[in-house]
């Protein structure tokens, strides 16, 4: 809908994890806390409110975002997708399933987005997007074969989530098993490992 | 945050005739800079107009050999498009320098060049500050400064423009395409940044109202290298301490043939070093030549009490920068190999 202009709230639909919902939001929320307080998906966590933690992260048209400077009011119609949408308990994500497996969290705040910023950066290295940590030679190739993830570039890549209780270690290991089983998994595909043979 | 009213522009023409007809009104892109300032109150916008949605996300080639971007090309889309990686390989490399993954999804072209200052006492309310606040004194020309400026700063405003991205765009001479009231304009990059002098609420030459629409970077010379080198604090989402831009060309001789370089994190906008591009052009491509080229440019910084180390740091990244690109000379030109 259009808003009127002497209006301070809108209603707006967001499609979340595949569901629509039409929600009435005063244009100061963001969609963070939308999805936490409206839609009661309390998996995308509060951190800093200011995009420098990561807490937050969601994909938005499938690319991961910062949902706390994300205004619900100018993403009417947006699709996202949150922690929950990725899987559950009996059907866990790749990497939620690899956080487990390597205990890739201590309190487990930051958890949500670094899972979902994850599965994000996954799919920027597999659409060959280059990283600060990629030698230059390799960027101005720009062949767009999918990056080489080696601990560096992982590290590189994650930066925007933080943990507090310093479980990066354990974090990159299980992204480096789930970009392991995603290498295998395209194996056969001559355009997926031009560039990845390391 | 104070309550605002919204809309979303669908023609460039459009947002433009919108914020004619609502003076405290602000534009929108990715909102990483904005909504964060909002929340802080810093801005206090009573109208908001989303200009994210504008038909402005091309990166096409001009007719010339260069490249034309549209604002709204994300942060993240910029550094990964092949004819800015394989072209304008420090625009990459700046870009993907600055903020993290989430942040450059969302961040445009636009709102990047437009980001305001990180300097504390600017996000910070109860102290007096001239850039939020006309003539309610500088803090940190006398307080915590060590991240602020050491080039074109005044007694006024001592802050430095966050832009990674900025500082390459100087370097590459691109132009900034914009549009008002009045119709199109074009401004240089290295000249679209002001410096603060006794109005440092005026972060740029931009006249309210104006939208940027595009970006055009020029064809880079034949045979020229380039690369950006940022140092922070942190190996990874920091902004810079110091950082540059150069894009350098010899001739057969190894003499330099075609110099730019421009610093950032030192000044109130993207610093072109002319002084030190001046002494490089003609001159043999060594390090002690880069050196005194590099050190004649650096001769007008006037550190403040914290952050005289800014100044051999920027040395020491500039010339670094310049010792690689020139040092294999037989490799694939226009390269930014092994930085
Ligand atoms: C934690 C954190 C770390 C960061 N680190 C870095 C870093 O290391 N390096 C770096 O360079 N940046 C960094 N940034 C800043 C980031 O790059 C900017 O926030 C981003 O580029 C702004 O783009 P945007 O589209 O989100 O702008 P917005 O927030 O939407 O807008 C910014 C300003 O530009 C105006 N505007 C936007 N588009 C237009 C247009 N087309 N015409 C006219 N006016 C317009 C808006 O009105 C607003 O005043 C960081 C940000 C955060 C939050
Ligand atoms: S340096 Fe500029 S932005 Fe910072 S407090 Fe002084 S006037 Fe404000
Ligand atoms: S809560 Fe959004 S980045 Fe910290
Ligand atoms: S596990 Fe506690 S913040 Fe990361």
């Amino acid at each position: 809908m259009i808003p009127q202009r002497t209006a301070t709230s809108s209603t707006v639909t967001l499609h979340v994890n595949d569901t629509a919902h039409t929600v009435t939001v005063d244009h100061r929320t963001t969609l963070l806390d939308v999805l936490r307080e409206q839609l009661d998906l309390t998996g995308s966590k509060k951190g800093c409110d200011h995009g420098q933690c990561g807490a937050c992260t969601v994909l938005l048209e499938g690319r991961r975002a910062n949902s706390c400077l994300l205004l619900a009011v100018a993403h009417d119609g947006a699709h996202l997708t949150t922690v929950e949408g990725l899987g559950d308990e009996e059907r866990p994500h790749p990497l939620q399933q690899a956080f487990h497996e390597r205990d890739a969290f201590q309190c487990g705040y930051c958890t949500p987005g670094q899972i979902v910023s994850g599965v994000g950066m996954l799919c920027e290295a597999a659409e060959g997007h280059p990283s600060h940590a990629t030698p230059g030679s390799v960027l101005q190739r720009a062949t767009g074969a999918p990056a080489e993830l080696d601990r560096d570039e992982i590290r590189e890549r994650m930066s925007g989530n933080i943990c507090r209780c310093g479980a990066y270690p354990h974090i990159v290991e299980a992204l480096e098993d789930v970009t392991e089983q995603t290498l295998r998994r395209t194996d056969g595909a001559a355009r997926r490992t031009e560039g990845v043979s390391a | 945050m104070r309550p605002f009213t919204f809309e979303r522009a669908t023609t460039p023409e459009e947002a433009v005739s919108a914020y004619a007809a609502q003076p405290h009104a602000r534009f929108l892109a990715g909102g990483t800079n904005l909504v964060d300032l909002m929340k802080l109150g810093v801005e206090t916008p009573e109208h908001l107009i989303d200009v994210s949605k504008l038909p402005l996300n091309e990166i096409e080639p001009t007719p010339d050999g260069g490249l034309r971007v549209g604002a709204n090309v994300r942060n993240s889309d910029l550094a990964a498009h092949p004819s800015v990686c394989r072209g304008y390989p420090a625009l990459s490399q700046a870009l993907l320098s600055g903020a993290s993954g989430q942040l450059r999804n969302q961040a445009t072209t636009g709102g990047n060049l437009l980001q305001r200052t990180r300097c504390p006492y600017f996000q910070d309310l109860t102290a007096p500050c001239n850039k939020r606040e006309p003539g309610s004194g500088c803090s940190a020309v006398r307080g915590v400064n060590r991240d602020m400026a050491v080039l074109g700063h005044s007694e006024h405003c001592v802050a430095t423009h966050p832009s990674d991205m900025a500082v390459a765009l100087a370097a590459y001479d691109a132009e900034v395409e914009v549009l008002g009231p009045e119709g199109v304009r074009t401004v240089p990059v290295a000249a679209f940044h002001r410096l603060p002098g006794d109005t440092p609420q005026r972060d740029t030459v931009l006249r309210p109202g104006e939208l940027i629409s595009h970006l055009t970077l020029p064809p880079v010379p034949a045979g020229a290298r380039a690369a950006y080198r940022k140092a922070r604090d942190r190996a990874s989402y920091a902004f810079a301490l110091a950082s540059a831009a150069v894009v350098v060309a010899l001739d057969g001789a190894g003499t330099v043939r075609h110099a730019t370089l421009a610093f950032g994190g030192l000044a109130h906008r993207p610093w072109r070093a002319r002084t030190a591009e001046e002494a490089l052009i003609g001159s043999r491509a060594e390090p002690q030549s880069f050196a005194r080229a590099v050190d004649a440019e650096l001769e007008a910084a006037r550190p403040l009490s914290d952050n005289a180390f800014k100044v051999p740091l920027a040395r020491s990244v500039a010339v670094h920068l310049l010792t690689t690109l020139t040092a294999r000379a037989d490799d694939t030109p226009n390269s930014a190999a092994g930085i």
